[in-house]
């Protein structure tokens, strides 16, 4: 869907999507670096099960929900990548303990 | 992670990092005030100068002369001494100035004596058929990733709205290499002669030349159909085509990118959850706040600058921010000499009816029929608001009770304008005598832990507890 542009200089950050390890680049988004992963991210919503991905990216649609490090409906868009991160796409409403 | 802010009490609080913001944090902060500025991205720029500290994108022709003016403006408020806490969000403010603000996972509460809001604005909602699949996205989505990851789509991709964004966007994609199959511009035909008493204003201003370059570069490579009335997503479980109709010719395209753009219209929950008058605007087709000149609203203390104002893009909203700025200055230290900034905004704001009134979006682009899905957080369509104001819903507020409405994880921030209308429109009143949701904080959703952790006094304990 997405391609990086050339000249991106910016050191790679690895981080596991379901248990895969991508590269993203640091001052990624979680989000920027689901949608250039080529992997299928699309969460599922929690009232009918519809599959979404990420519409605004700039924190007000909450399209992007995911689980970041064990926890759960945090806005993707906002949250920087980290190394070593552990991403799950969230199927549903977040569950309790997560 | 970001630190929590230093102190529970500051002269002025800045929210929000964009032009306005960073233009106001500056002023108030040279003045001597004690200055604190929270923004919840990772960088100054907010979304006009987004990733300005830290974009992969380096050539000054990539990304234009327009986005590197933000560098020099977000420079001088980080030199100004100014606290400045990024990844903080600002979940509650209320008319005693109190702020609730998250950072790095705990919550704290500070006192300002003067309050700027510049939250600016968000994407107008563009509830077409099919606008929550997978695959469709905001033109300013896509300019986000393009900003700060260096992203372009490689994919078939269709731009579709109206508006400078969606033409900018389009240029800045194919500058660094990206792909775009076809330019869908839904301006209404009709608007072009309603602008025209605004055009000699426009022609004079900087946005007319900037305007028309863009437009040739972006024609000279991609297809562009003009006069857009109708226009569907379709695909199973993600996006698969997109079908529109101009000249009354329809036409069904393949694509898996579908990147929407209707104007921008401000950011508005957390000033109308701080109890901020708003009135319906019909130009700009929005609510926007009750201000004076130097931005107060009606809530001592709180101003608002930005395109939180009104829309009125970067310049303006530097503008705005110092004018706010100025008149905190002159309240906290009489003394200080302030500079009248009134040539400036005059100068700023001209053109700014012209691109109102041409780009106002058309009715079917904002009022939604049938099964179109008006709130994506609940999935509720347009006929479902209808049915609802059949058997009684008078408001958005009485929807919420029929329907959920606006009550999912945005807050009413995707669906409320769309609400508004729809429902004015069924009731034969305006959008004014119908109103918007009433907002409350948290106007972001946070842990209840970071609640429960708050510090609290005596007398807040003993405020919940019986006997």
């Amino acid at each position: 869907m997405f391609k990086r542009a050339e000249g991106d200089a910016r050191a790679s950050v690895t981080i596991h999507v379901e248990g895969r390890a991508i590269t993203a680049r640091e001052g990624d988004t979680v989000s920027a670096a689901l949608l250039a992963s080529g992997l299928d991210v699309r969460r599922a919503t929690a009232v009918s099960g519809a599959k979404r991905l990420p519409y605004c990216m700039m924190g007000v649609c909450f399209d992007c929900l995911v689980t970041i490090d064990g926890v759960g409906n945090r806005q993707g868009c906002l949250v920087p990548v980290a190394e070593g991160m552990q991403i799950e796409i969230q199927k549903g409403k977040r569950e309790i303990g997560k | 992670m970001s630190a929590a802010p230093k102190h529970d009490r500051y002269d002025v609080v800045v929210i929000g990092a964009g032009p306005a913001g960073l233009a106001a944090t500056t002023m108030t902060a040279d003045a001597g005030l004690s200055t604190l500025l929270l923004d919840e991205n990772a960088g100054p720029g907010g979304q006009v100068w987004r990733a300005i500290s830290s974009t992969p994108v380096k050539s000054e022709v990539l990304l234009g002369a327009d986005y590197w003016s933000g560098a020099e403006i977000a420079k001088a408020a980080r030199d100004s001494g100014a606290e400045i806490i990024h990844r903080a969000t600002v979940w509650s403010l209320d008319r005693n100035l109190e702020i609730g603000v998250s950072v790095g996972g705990g919550s704290a509460f500070i006192k300002a004596k003067r309050v700027i809001i510049a939250t600016g604005a968000q994407e107008r909602p563009f509830p077409i058929p099919g606008w929550t699949l997978p695959g469709v996205m905001t033109a300013g989505a896509a300019q986000t990733m393009l900003k700060s990851s260096g992203l372009v789509p490689d994919c078939p991709t269709v731009l579709a709205g109206q508006g400078p964004l969606l033409w900018l966007l389009a240029a800045q994609i194919l500058r660094l290499g990206g792909r775009i199959d076809r330019v869908l511009d839904t301006t209404p035909r009709a608007n072009y002669i309603a602008a025209l008493p605004h055009a000699l204003a426009f022609l004079t201003s900087p946005y007319f030349g900037k305007g028309l370059a863009m437009m040739r570069e972006v024609r000279a490579k991609v297809r562009v159909i003009s006069g857009v009335t109708e226009l569907a997503a379709a695909g199973d479980g993600k996006l698969e085509s997109v079908t529109y109709v101009a000249g009354g010719k329809r036409e069904t395209l393949p694509a898996e990118l579908l990147l929407l753009h209707q104007g921008v219209v401000p950011n508005v929950n957390l000033a109308m959850a701080a109890g901020v008058e708003h009135r319906w605007n019909e130009l700009q087709l929005c609510w926007t706040p009750v201000l004076d000149a130097f931005g107060n609203s009606s809530i001592p203390g709180i101003a608002i600058a930005g395109d939180g104002a009104g829309i009125g893009g970067a310049q303006a909203a530097v503008v705005r921010g110092r004018r706010a700025a100025g008149d905190a200055i002159k309240e906290l230290r009489p003394q200080a000499e302030i500079i009248d900034l009134s040539a400036e905004m005059a100068r700023a704001e001209r053109g700014r009816a012209f691109l109102d009134v041409l780009f106002q979006p058309a009715k079917q682009f904002r009022m939604p029929q049938g099964d179109t899905i008006v709130c994506r957080c609940e999935e509720i369509t347009a006929k479902d608001v209808l049915d609802s104001v059949a058997i009684g819903a008078t408001g958005p507020n009485q929807l919420k009770a029929y329907r959920r409405t606006g009550m999912g994880p945005c807050q009413g921030r995707l669906c409320g304008l769309t609400v508004t209308e729809l429902m004015a429109e069924a009731r034969g009143k305006s959008p004014q005598e119908i109103g918007y949701y009433r907002l409350r904080a948290p106007v972001k959703p946070i842990m209840l832990s970071e609640l429960a952790s708050l510090p609290k006094d005596d007398e807040a304990t003993k405020a919940v507890v019986r006997g």
